[in-house]
């Protein structure tokens, strides 16, 4: 297989982790039977992350502070992409900032595509940035709504340096209907679990890991981690038992503190099963879903100069625990919340000035006058700095890595949100500019003038009429709080 | 070299309605009443009247963009009629038209009418609109009372105040509106009201509070200006009311975009003030203006303005506007009618209810709230957001003064 492999990996794991004993708690009256499951916490999207905002904050951590310049695929893997018809591989690499002289790919269709899109990139061999981002949504007092969670997981390749060598893969096709979702359902449709475990899981598994072994001319006994994926943490440990591995081999599931975020999953069992590994490890990963997706990794020297930041187990350990459902349920907009009447305001987007603007919203970049250095957004004709004003001096000056400040803030009752308060203010940044933002990922009370802040990516607003959203940039504080 | 302004022109005649929830009133209702007072006002015959100015601010009360909704309903005949939109500062805009329309001797005799009638969009507040196709795109969603709130938060900042401290002062600023709004029979809101309930309100958008935010009302205001030569030909005797001086700032993004600022005062206010007074030939605020009407939209609005018109030293507004400086007996007499807050705040009149304000107590018919023989007024419109405004100044006084 040569030298491909995974030159770097990362997870995003939203901040809010919604413990299941209030979904359990709430939806008593209706099944008790969930209390049975109401322990830990799931990652839950705020009002305004989708799959697509996860999958950006997850690439920008994957590419680091120096992108890698050379990227010639962006693949977007998800179930749950926000447009059905408008690439979001492609609006993923707008926000990232990239060339776009690349070629961008949406793959979905089911849980395994965020797999396949990977195996993918690494047979092509060409430098590649894979993200598979999931924001699935379960029905009201569901055993499901306890298990899933949100999440993203984004995956360069290439030829280049890697901290993991791909190895061998392999792959089944299999349509054994666990669970469905119709092109225009909300939600799932679950058969039941023992069948789909005993029928399913089992049957499928272990023949597509038993291949792969013996394609790479391996011995279970000889795998340091073992990645399995889209089965429950029973099927996984059946599985591992039957295919001959020991069971300290196995990577935590992330059932307890995260939840299934299916398509994603397995990318983000991976990262964790990496930052673990030493150089020279075997990881195993499959991923069971209509069939099985298999990859063999061999990590290289490079993993022990792997920058030891935002992990899995961070996030994990992380995060702000919410107590509430009712919230979580608008959020999904399972519910219908009367926000008045200022809500009704048409909020059509004038896709033409968006195109003219790109840069500006999406990709974040302001300008900086040659003339007098003044860092400024948006970037315009005139510079701003009252001493200059000079026309036509500007030149790009990407804006979304920068640290700025508070400078003076609101918490509003009145604005419109789907979270109220609508929290914004002014944000002075450390190097110059000044922009007049929303603020996200913080609680009432928690700002003040100088709190230091770094921006991310998120659906600014949304225009219920044409099922049209928009995304900007919003300002949160360094350093998510850990509440818990 | 230009000379500006001053005691060019005088004020003929003024009228302003009664402001509030107008149930009973359409737009044309109330420019009606404002009207009619003014033309009784000035004593003249309404066809002496040769060029009219309509401030009118939001389009969501569909008045249309021109000024023919003015032409119709006060059936002018057939004379120039301009409508005028600057924000908040809508009204001193058609007062400004009209005074240099009179001053550049193009016409004797000019109105300025000002109306909003919002209270049919359904809800209170200002209207929900679209910022504009670009600005939509990266701006926040902003309300009037969270962008101004931020100057709370950075005035306490920048002056290492406790929120508690300066909510105190908030809090004497809107029980000291209400005091006044109780003498004042056309005002929206004549309730007096304790600091307590100030204090403990509903939170609209941290650190204001439901009494920290003025009302948006129905309303209208008119004035009527010619030449002191003219108003003497018309009869006109006694005292008259001139201006001293129409000044306008406007931010070019500084604010917004530019680290200069931090956020603690109005750049704009400073600017105008500044012009207003050489324009006017004051050099100590404090002593030569008896009274002010400024743009208190908001409580911390007036506190900033207080400072930014030199009517305080910086970081010293709030503890003047605790020691009384500004209240009815005080020093300088702020929003003695109510202001934005009591009397109210239909857009495109207000800037046109200060100047009549100022023209009432000038003339020493300002009735219950009627002050010690004053000698000129200030008034003061904010238009927009902290970071990114109108501002307009404009001072009058008595002829002779």
């Amino acid at each position: 297989m040569g030298n491909t492999g995974i030159a770097s990996i990362a997870a995003y794991l939203p901040r809010l982790r919604l413990a299941r004993k209030a979904i359990a708690d709430a939806n008593r009256w209706a099944n008790p039977a969930l209390a049975a499951q109401g322990k830990g916490h799931r990652t839950i999207c705020a009002h305004d992350e989708d799959s697509l905002t996860m999958a950006v904050e997850a690439g920008r951590r994957c590419l680091g502070d120096a992108p890698e310049p050379a990227l010639e695929i962006i693949q977007f893997a998800s179930t749950t992409p926000p447009f059905a018809d408008r690439a979001n591989s492609v609006i993923l690499t707008e926000a990232l900032a990239l060339p776009f002289d690349l070629r961008c790919a949406d793959v979905t269709g089911f849980l395994g595509c965020g797999v396949t899109a990977l195996i993918g990139a690494l047979e092509n061999g060409r430098p590649a940035l894979t993200v598979a981002s999931e924001r699935r949504m379960a029905r009201i007092a569901s055993a499901q709504e306890l298990a899933l969670g949100h999440a993203a997981a984004a995956v360069v390749t290439g030829a280049e340096n890697p901290i993991a060598r791909f190895v061998a893969t392999h792959s089944t096709a299999v349509d054994f209907v666990g669970h469905y979702r119709s092109a225009k359902a909300p939600t799932d449709y679950l058969l039941e679990e023992r069948w789909v475990r005993d029928e399913g899981d089992m049957k499928i598994a272990p023949p597509a890991i038993e291949t792969l072994l013996r394609k790479a001319g391996r011995d279970a006994a000889a795998i340091d981690h073992v990645v399995i994926a889209g089965v429950g943490r029973a099927a996984a440990r059946q599985i591992a038992g039957k295919c001959g591995f020991a069971e300290n081999r196995l990577i935590d599931p992330l059932d307890a503190a995260c939840g299934d975020t299916g398509s994603a999953h397995a990318l983000i069992m991976l990262c964790h099963a990496l930052e673990q590994a030493a150089p020279g490890e075997t990881i195993l990963l499959a991923n069971v879903a209509q069939g099985c997706q298999t990859l063999l990794f061999e990590t290289t020297d490079a993993i022990a100069d792997r920058p030891d930041i935002d992990t899995v187990r961070d996030q994990l350990d992380g995060g702000v625990e919410d107590l509430n459902y009712l919230r979580f349920l608008s959020f999904n907009e399972q519910i219908d919340v009367d926000w008045g009447i200022r809500a009704e305001r048409d909020n059509r987007t004038a896709l033409s000035a968006f195109n003219r603007h790109r840069k500006t919203a999406t990709s974040f970049i302001g300008g900086r006058c040659e003339a007098c250095g003044t860092r400024q957004f948006p970037k315009g004709r005139c510079c701003v700095n009252p001493d200059c004003r000079r026309f036509d001096t500007q030149i790009d000056e990407p804006f979304s890595h920068k640290i700025g400040r508070v400078k003076s803030y609101t918490e509003d009752w009145l604005a419109v949100s789907a979270n109220p308060p609508f929290i914004y203010g002014n944000v002075a940044f450390d190097d110059g500019g000044v922009i007049m933002m929303e603020f996200t990922d913080c609680e009432p009370g928690e700002l003040s003038v100088g709190t230091p802040v770094r921006f991310v990516f998120r659906i600014k607003e949304k225009d219920p009429k044409r099922n049209f959203h928009r995304y900007f940039w919003k300002a949160a504080p360094v350093g998510m709080a850990k509440v818990r | 070299m230009a000379e500006g302004i001053r005691d060019k022109v005088v004020i003929l005649g003024m009228g302003c309605s009664r402001f509030g929830e107008r149930w009973d009133c359409s737009a044309e209702d109330l420019i009606a009443e404002s009207f009619q007072e003014a033309v009784a006002d000035a004593g003249i015959d309404r066809d002496l009247i040769e060029a009219a100015w309509f401030g009118l601010s939001m389009d969501e009360q569909n008045l249309g963009k021109s000024a023919l909704s003015l032409s119709q309903a006060l059936r002018l005949p057939n004379i120039a009629a301009t409508r005028v939109e600057n924000l908040c500062a809508t009204g001193s805009e058609a007062l400004r038209g009209a005074v240099y329309a009179v001053a550049a001797g193009a016409v004797d005799i000019a109105m300025a009418l000002g109306v909003e009638k919002l209270k049919d969009t359904g809800y209170g507040g200002l209207p929900e609109r679209s910022r504009g196709t670009f600005n939509d795109l990266w701006q926040p969603g902003v309300t009037a009372p969270g962008s101004f709130a931020q100057f709370a938060s950075a005035y306490a900042a920048r002056h290492d105040l406790k929120m508690d401290t300066l909510k105190e002062a908030m809090a004497h600023i809107s029980w000291k509106s209400h005091e006044n709004g109780s003498r004042n029979p056309k005002a929206h809101l004549r309730k007096r009201i304790s600091k307590d309930a100030i204090l403990n309100a509903p939170m609209i958008a941290y650190p204001l509070g439901l009494f920290d935010c003025c009302g948006v009302s129905d309303g209208s205001a008119c004035a009527i200006v010619t030449t002191p030569d003219m108003a003497k030909r018309l009869g006109k005797t006694g005292e008259l009311v001139s201006i001293k001086s129409m000044q306008l700032s406007l931010s070019n993004g500084s604010e917004m975009s530019h680290n200069d600022w931090d956020g603690s005062y109005a750049h704009t206010t400073r600017i105008a003030a500044r012009k207003a007074y050489r324009e006017a030939g004051i050099t100590d605020p404090v002593r030569e203006l008896d009274l002010v009407e400024v743009h208190d939209c908001f409580s911390i609005t007036e506190l900033v303005t207080m400072e930014d018109l030199g009517l305080s030293q910086p970081g010293a507004g709030y503890r003047d506007v605790l020691n009384g400086k500004f209240d009815a007996d005080g020093e300088v007499a702020s929003n003695i009618d109510g202001g934005l807050k009591c009397f109210g705040h239909p857009i495109g009149a207000s800037g046109l209810r200060m100047a009549y304000e100022a023209y009432s107590q000038l003339l020493g018919r300002a009735g219950d709230r009627q002050l010690i023989r004053p000698r000129r007024a200030l008034t003061h419109n904010l238009g927009g957001f902290p970071n990114n405004n109108v501002c307009s100044i404009s001072i009058f006084g008595r002829l002779d003064s």
